[in-house]
């Protein structure tokens, strides 16, 4: 209804496409983000510097430097690219995979870096504790550290959501502006700009988009503090 | 002996070389001032820290020996641990955090039911550990560490966050624990009345060495030790009650052989009693007096005398039956009455000056 009242059916597409790439980047991406910022929190190891600083990479780059690097390493003809399509015909340029591949790096950073401020937070004395009531290490992880350390979790993925969203400048170099495949909400405002008499389409897109980063920042808010409720704090 | 412990490390500035037997069923207290190693030992026995050597036991299990390279890791040591400052996980139920070692551990003796029991808190089972008071989060902790199924229990200070009104809440229930587990219980503290009313066996601690070890009469009633410097130094006697006498307003019990009077209590004829007789309420005679107020006029012998030159004091130590008792008094009246090792004394002590507590 307010699809066919206030969205043309492409218009429609491309928000339905931006809620698919971001919560497929947010989806795949927060594992990692998770183990990474379990490494930089909690571990000491050679190269731990290095890391931290080639995660955060993508929040100083230019999101143009960093769509255009992913073409050089995931391109049809680059190092992981050409192996992903030769053995397992995956092709992320010019494709929604590659759209969500783009937002999943450019977000990264965000998620690393609230995950690992709540995963300091975690009393290691706690962990003591499960571990001589006979916790191993995954065991203590799923139950102690990971529950207490999820508002931190819940808050760098929707805010990381949220953000995937608005990404253009990595999306469109890395994956083109193709309606229906890779053209997320920023691109079709973008293009609609672009073309003659777009501006109401634009106006229109620009709200939607404002609508979904205001609800996103309103969940993280109550979803924090219903979390931190519950962790007893 | 059912756990045997052995460790030696170096820290900066310090060196810890402490060894100790702790026997089963019996709560060996670990006792020093601050610094000198107390949590160290803890930590080493839970597996939470690795000295640079360590050798320990429990029922005959190793749990770690550095000459064969041995270390259990924690989580596979079942050591029952419960730390000062409690460590439930704020995110689950009370219940939840008593199943938490429970559900980790091979089934055992120490039921849940009989555990919420022992410990008074059926009715907080469905509360965050946040709502708790202070005294209710150490029996939940308490009971977290024995739901584990431990083969031994390691307390780390568990009351000293608590005030002297909590303390006393939570005694009790310890005092209980003591007496239906049949392990070894391992308790640090610096507080004098823990160590009474609930150590059976002592291993003192100074400076990261064991100066001395052995059952809680014993070490209390020696003269020589840190312990007898305090001014609440004093002697623990083991006693059973005899009879009550209703008319006189008095309990007579049996130490060792010797007949002691204290004010009417309620236990039961063979009860098991623990008293406390502060060396400085004991008086030392070399004649029975008379037409005194005291109750307890024993024949005792002395075994050693100890001179506490900076405060001017003497700590006697005398042998009354087959326990021993300790006397403050000054060095002139050692002088005076002409004591030394094997003489003969009369030891006198008010029957309201005795603390009193379950044995």
């Amino acid at each position: 209804m307010f699809q066919a009242t206030f969205l043309s059916p492409d218009e429609w597409q491309a928000v339905r496409l931006s809620l698919l790439v971001a919560a497929r980047a947010v989806g795949f991406g927060l594992p990692l983000a998770i183990a990474a910022a379990w490494l930089l929190a909690r571990r000491r190891f050679p190269g731990r510097a290095l890391l931290d600083v080639v995660l955060h990479m993508p929040l100083v780059l230019p999101p143009v430097v960093t769509g255009w690097l992913l073409l050089l390493v995931f391109g049809v003809r680059g190092p992981v690219g050409a192996v992903l399509q030769e053995w397992f015909g995956i092709r992320f340029v010019f494709t929604t995979g590659g759209a969500a591949l783009a937002c999943g790096v450019m977000v990264f950073p965000i998620m690393v870096r609230s995950i690992r401020l709540s995963l300091e937070a975690v009393d290691p004395g706690l962990e003591q504790a499960a571990r001589s009531l006979g916790a191993g290490r995954l065991d203590r992880f799923f139950t102690i550290t990971l529950p207490l350390a999820s508002p931190g979790v819940l808050v760098g993925a929707v805010v990381a959501y949220a953000t995937s969203l608005g990404e253009f400048g990595a999306v469109i170099t890395f994956a083109a502006s193709i309606p229906g495949e890779t053209q997320t909400l920023p691109l079709a405002i973008y293009a609609a700009l672009q073309s003659p008499g777009g501006e109401e389409v634009a106006a229109r897109l620009s709200l939607v988009s404002m609508l979904l980063a205001m609800a996103g920042l309103i969940a993280s808010d109550v979803a924090g503090r219903r979390l931190a409720a519950r962790l007893g704090r | 002996m059912s756990l045997t412990f052995a460790l030696r490390h170096r820290f900066e500035g310090t060196a810890l070389d402490i060894a100790f037997e702790a026997p089963d069923g019996a709560v060996t207290m670990l006792f020093g001032p601050s610094g000198a190693g107390k949590s160290t030992v803890i930590s080493a026995a839970a597996g939470l820290f690795r000295p640079d050597f360590a050798r320990m036991a429990v029922k005959g299990q190793v749990l770690a020996d550095t000459d064969t390279g041995l270390w259990v890791p924690p989580e596979r040591r079942r050591a029952g641990l419960v730390f000062q400052d409690a460590r439930l996980f704020p995110h689950m139920s009370v219940a939840n955090n008593l199943r938490y070692g429970q559900r980790r551990a091979a089934p055992g003796p120490i039921g849940f039911d009989e555990v919420v029991e022992l410990l008074g808190i059926g009715a907080l089972l469905a509360r965050r550990p946040g709502t708790l008071s202070g005294g209710e989060t150490q029996r939940v902790a308490i009971g977290r560490a024995l739901l584990s199924q431990p083969l031994y229990l390691l307390m780390d200070e568990p009351l000293a966050s608590l005030d002297a009104q909590r303390k006393a809440e939570i005694l009790p229930y310890l005092a209980r624990l003591k007496a239906r587990l049949r392990l070894p219980i391992l308790y640090v503290t610096h507080a004098i009345d823990e160590l009474m009313q609930l150590g059976d066996h002592v291993v003192l601690l100074d400076r990261g060495r064991a100066v001395a070890e052995g059952p809680l009469g014993a070490i209390a009633a020696r003269g020589d030790l840190p312990l007898a410097l305090r001014d609440d130094a004093g002697a623990v006697l083991n006693a059973t009650v005899i009879a009550h006498d209703a008319a006189r307003q008095i309990t007579r019990l049996d130490a060792g052989g010797v007949t002691i009077l204290v004010p009417l209590t309620y236990a039961a004829p063979g009860a098991a009693l623990r008293l406390r007789i502060p060396a400085r309420e004991v008086i030392l005679a070399t004649a029975a007096p008379e037409a005194i107020s005291v109750q307890n006029i024993l024949p005792g012998d002395v075994r050693a005398i100890t001179i506490d030159a900076e405060r001017h004091a003497a700590l006697v130590e005398l042998r009354l039956g087959n326990q021993g008792i300790l006397a403050r008094v000054t060095p002139d009246a050692v002088r005076r009455l002409g004591l030394q090792p094997g003489s003969a004394v009369m030891v006198l002590f008010k029957s309201v000056g005795i603390e009193v507590s379950p044995g």
